[in-house]
């Protein structure tokens, strides 16, 4: 090897190792160490004042109080729904999106689907709020039609949470859906077809599997992010809303019981973890590749 | 559906109704918000009382209009000060990543890629507290070892930023590497052959290329810290950034005011959308 060649593989090791400082340290000291962190004080047990012994008490709790695994499988449960439910109001926008209309209103109804996503989820549930609520737009309507007679409150239930949640996470169904329809080729609906099929069959049998992916993308990310919101289920549900995270957020700050909180934490992780790894599972898909969309 | 495929006229109708419901649905919170700021009472509902600007202008004792309400105001401020840091940041180690990732073959490359990826899906509220206690850990115990007192690891702005930082520069990471990496390897090596410096070819090459990325990636990040509600909740000091006065003021009971803010979000955020097209059309080399 000449002089030349060694200084530009130590160069290029030189790039590498300067590229790489930046990135482990954010890799250890925001995402890994913090989370250890939070392992840590799940599995503590505070004795006095500074002094603390290992235990497993914040996870017995959990699984003895019911309250607590209640709005665990409640929040777990909540979510797959919305997830459901947003992928089937989804789907058929993303079709109309990517197979029917053409050029330039393809384009607008795409860029129309992600304005909303623009603007701070506060205040998109915010409008809703406004729509629903006692005095709102929806129950004076209601009245003015003559299908109710007193002000209706449609705030505070668990159907108005999902209905926030299916709108907030709208986007990250109908992008991925999208994308994936997209690459389609006509000609395989058309073959469904011409083999004898009705809709329905081309349906179950050539398109869903061809959207596969962008299906499970997107019910992940909606998954995710129904799991770990915090605002929307407030905002919409009230004080009985029951949300997971507003047990951690209760625990953490309000009563400053981080071993509890850290557990619930733990917890959630590890739930939101599982399903991530089950939907990846049976469709074999990658994590890299879904998520890198 | 697909043109060649023939569907009743029925069929049509009801689907294209089902797409007309969905923007309706998509556009009505929006909508309705917008409105009710020009709406001349003292709550944000029915009935309609005439149109006002008073939620924007006015300086009463009981209607303070957004630009006399120095909470308000003060709060846009914290989160424009947030956002700056977090963009920057985020940018920053995203063009890093991009170049390790895109450009570097190392051992363990594809683990690391997918431990880039983790902070997409990790809760915001459990980022948040992760966050927070291993900064109060380290504060804790430099205080108990050296006395120094570490303040800027306790719940206040830096901490926001930081803790926002974790999840946006994923997101910035994954819009430049994908830039990248259409980028053609060889104009840098005529460029190299040339004559030019490494810097130089960065410089007046690579650079440029990526350059709606980085803008892209830079309103996006701009964009999410801004809004972001979850991590900030946790991490908030004494300063509230403009999402935390809002659900405060939500919580106490809205007045118009609110939908004024809402409002000028939405001419702001519009605004960074339409730059972003913009600068994503110009894209060099399309």
């Amino acid at each position: 090897m000449n002089a030349f060649s060694s200084s530009k593989a130590s160069g290029k090791k030189l790039a590498l190792f300067l590229l790489l400082t930046p990135f482990a340290l954010h890799l250890f000291f925001l995402i890994l160490l913090p989370h250890l962190e939070i392992l840590n004080i799940s599995l503590r047990e505070r004795v006095s004042y500074g002094i603390y012994k290992f235990s497993l008490m914040n996870y017995e709790a959990f699984f003895t109080e019911p309250l607590y695994w209640r709005t665990f499988l409640r929040t777990a449960v909540m979510s797959i729904l919305t997830t459901a439910i947003t992928l089937i109001v989804a789907f058929p926008v993303a079709w109309y999106i990517a197979k029917v209309v053409r050029g330039r209103t393809k384009g607008l109804l795409f860029l129309a689907c992600l304005i909303p996503f623009w603007v701070s989820e506060l205040v998109r549930t915010y409008g809703w709020m406004i729509l629903l609520r006692e005095t709102g737009v929806i129950s004076n309507l209601l009245q003015w039609a003559g299908l109710a007679v007193g002000p209706v409150e449609m705030l505070y239930n668990d159907a108005t949470v999902m209905l926030g949640l299916v709108y907030t996470s709208m986007l990250f169904m109908v992008v991925p859906l999208v994308s994936t329809l997209d690459g389609m080729d006509d000609s395989l609906v058309e073959a469904a077809y011409d083999l004898g099929g009705n809709g329905w069959n081309a349906l179950r049998e050539v398109v869903i599997p061809y959207a596969m992916p962008g299906i499970v993308s997107g019910c992940i990310v909606v998954f995710m992010l129904s799991l770990g919101n915090y605002l929307t289920p407030i905002l919409l549900g009230g004080k009985d809303s029951l949300w997971f995270t507003d047990q951690i957020f209760t625990q953490f700050i309000t009563r400053f019981n981080w071993e509890q909180g850290a557990a619930f934490g733990v917890l959630l992780l590890i739930l939101s973890s599982l399903i991530v790894w089950l939907g990846l599972k049976l469709s074999r898909q990658s994590f890299s590749e879904t998520m890198g969309r | 559906m697909i043109s060649s495929i023939p569907q009743s006229r029925a069929f049509r109708g009801t689907y294209n109704a089902y797409i007309a419901l969905f923007f309706l649905f998509l556009i009505a919170p929006l909508l309705v918000v917008a409105v009710f700021s020009f709406n001349d009472s003292l709550f944000p509902s029915l009935p309609w009382m005439g149109g006002t600007l008073d939620w924007y202008f006015s300086d009463t004792p009981e209607r303070q209009g957004l630009f006399h309400d120095d909470a308000i105001l003060e709060s846009m401020v914290t989160s424009l000060l947030v956002a700056t840091g977090v963009t920057v940041l985020s940018v920053l180690l995203a063009l890093s990543n991009a170049f390790l990732f895109e450009r570097h073959d190392f051992k363990g490359k594809s683990f690391l890629y997918s431990l880039m990826l983790v902070p997409l899906v990790i809760p915001g509220v459990i980022l948040g507290i992760s966050v927070l206690a291993f900064g109060s850990n380290i504060a804790n115990n430099v205080e108990d070892n050296w006395g120094i007192y570490l303040d800027f690891l306790r719940p206040g702005l830096v901490m926001v930023i930081l803790g926002q930082f974790a999840f946006i520069s994923t997101i910035c990471t994954l819009v430049i590497s994908a830039r990248l990496r259409k980028f053609d390897i060889q104009l840098e090596e005529a460029a190299l052959n040339l004559g030019a410096s490494r810097f130089d070819v960065f410089r007046t090459i690579t650079l440029p290329w990526l350059r709606p990325a980085i803008v892209g990636s830079a309103i996006v990040a701009f964009l999410m810290s801004f809004e972001n509600f979850n991590t900030t909740l946790i991490l908030v000091g004494s300063d509230a950034p403009l999402t935390i006065t809002m659900f405060d003021r939500l919580r106490q009971g809205a007045t118009p005011v609110l939908n004024a803010v809402s409002v000028l979000l939405m001419v702001v955020s519009g605004l960074l959308a339409l730059i972003s097209v913009f600068v994503q059309r110009k894209e060099p080399g399309q």
